[in-house]
């Protein structure tokens, strides 16, 4: 039942952290609200309460999917594992 | 859960019912905060409501203040005002305004008068108004009588996740009930604004909103001098973990669970189109969205909050909700509702949902909230444009 990390929709590429912190090569558990099903990830970065985690490879120009939709852009390519926030993802409004 | 048909209110004139039964100050302008504050100190019970606005406006932006002024007297869980104006004119025409409800008003006029000659009528009168509200009681009052405005605050993921959506659990279980309900901050649903437009209830409400972001976004991009990277998302969102304006958009959608909105309202416009959900054209700044929204006649907010905004309003209780554990831990006295068991998943959002509707209940049949308690009263008036 506990989990690392949690999931909003099968189609996210990207999860988040709902313990204090997980560490590098931390094996987590992932919940995905959506359909109740469960995965499993390998940190690679140390990542804070309520920041996202990458749970693919993702390349310059890819979309970030959270909720099913479209919340930016990455602007410097992420490892599955690694950290993701505003060093490496940008907003396309604004 | 079985919900409470009914709460314990205060029934006004005009067959609407309050969750409080505050006897207001109310200045017209800034040059009259102090008589009214002098007023407020000398009658115990009585709360002045400064601000910083009401002297040469114009335009929609004078409209508009006079729409939030006469809103906010008349809105129910007000029993009485008294409003102190420099000028004879336009104190008149707020007193008229909220004379429309049936409740007790009364203006004074400082010009010709000064401030102590002020103070010392509008004390007497205060204190005859005072004392009338205080002997009115409690009654049952049907759960349709609340009017639920909902708007979050340093959100973070946890928003999105859970105490968003746990707002959302508690319209879809209300909504049928016949309560009002009002969602805002057009600004904040940028990113989000093709799938909220989808949510309304006909094609004229959801095109009316489509409108209403786009004039609001044009603005934003006219006067942004690079791009909005120190306020949307703002430090504490940062911090939180929320990465762009899109996320925070999808989080902030969340509060309105699976309901449609009937209409779209302009800043402070009391809705006329019956029970069901609303949605306001507002700022995102907290202080500003809530008065406007008390303005519209909303006698009880709903406040999610993930990394801890503190705040509160003079007139309708602000109940906060949280999923944040560090939050709860570090800031626990400004939380009224702690839904950070969803995280953990030792708690599912429907029964989120009862223990906010259970907390909504406690509040609006009296209990404080933590922002009351603290003495949050913060009144902040929207401001359109320059004073002439």
């Amino acid at each position: 039942m506990a989990t690392d990390i949690i999931i909003h929709d099968k189609k996210d590429n990207v999860g988040v952290v709902v313990i204090e912190k997980i560490t590098p090569k931390q094996d987590c558990k992932c919940w995905i609200m959506e359909d109740d099903s469960s995965t499993d990830i390998q940190s690679m970065d140390e990542i804070p309460l309520g920041h996202k985690i990458a749970m693919t490879d993702l390349k310059e120009g890819d979309t970030i999917l959270k909720y099913g939709h479209d919340i930016g852009k990455v602007v410097k390519s992420i490892k599955k594992g690694e950290h993701v926030h505003v060093h490496n993802v940008k907003t396309k409004k604004w | 859960m079985e919900i409470p048909k009914s709460f314990l209110g205060y029934k006004r004139e005009n067959g609407r019912a309050g969750t409080r039964n505050h006897v207001i100050i109310l200045p017209v302008d800034d040059i009259s905060n102090a008589c009214a504050e002098a007023v407020s100190n000398n009658i115990k019970g009585t709360i002045a409501l400064p601000h910083s606005y009401g002297r040469l406006q114009f335009g929609a932006d004078l409209e508009l203040h006079f729409r939030t002024m006469i809103g906010t007297g008349s809105n129910p869980n007000v029993a009485a005002v008294i409003v102190i104006g420099i000028e004879p004119k336009w104190t008149k025409r707020i007193v008229d305004g909220i004379a429309k409800t049936g409740k007790p008003v009364e203006g004074f006029h400082i010009e010709r008068t000064g401030d102590i000659g002020t103070v010392m009528k509008a004390s007497k009168k205060a204190q005859e108004f005072v004392m009338w509200a205080s002997e009115k009681q409690r009654e049952e009052c049907p759960i349709s009588d609340l009017w639920i405005s909902v708007k979050c605050g340093e959100s973070d993921t946890t928003s999105g996740l859970a105490s968003n959506p746990t707002v959302g659990n508690l319209m879809d279980k209300l909504e049928p009930l016949g309560v009002h309900l009002c969602f805002g901050e057009t600004s904040e649903l940028t990113g989000a604004e093709k799938v909220c437009a989808t949510r309304g209830a006909t094609k004229e409400a959801s095109d009316k909103f489509m409108k209403t972001w786009s004039a609001y976004n044009d603005f934003i991009l006219k006067e942004a001098t690079d791009d909005l990277s120190e306020s949307q998302p703002t430090a504490g969102n940062i911090a939180g973990g929320l990465t762009t304006i899109e996320e925070k958009a999808f989080g902030n959608f969340q509060k309105i669970g699976d309901c449609k909105f009937i209409d779209v309202l302009e800043p402070a416009e009391e809705p006329k189109k019956g029970k069901g959900l609303y949605f306001m054209d507002t700022s995102s700044a907290a202080a500003e969205c809530v008065t406007l929204q008390a303005a519209a006649g909303f006698n009880i907010h709903l406040f999610p909050t993930g990394q801890g905004n503190i705040v509160g309003n003079p007139i309708e209780p602000v109940v906060k909700l949280t999923a944040n554990p560090l939050t709860v831990k570090s800031m626990g006295e400004h939380i009224d509702c702690d839904v950070s068991k969803i995280l953990s998943r030792e708690m599912n959002l429907s029964e989120a949902g009862d223990k906010l509707i259970e907390t909504t209940l406690r509040v609006a049949n009296g209990r404080l909230t933590c922002a009351e308690a603290l003495g949050h009263k913060e009144f902040v008036m929207t401001k359109l444009y320059r004073s002439a």
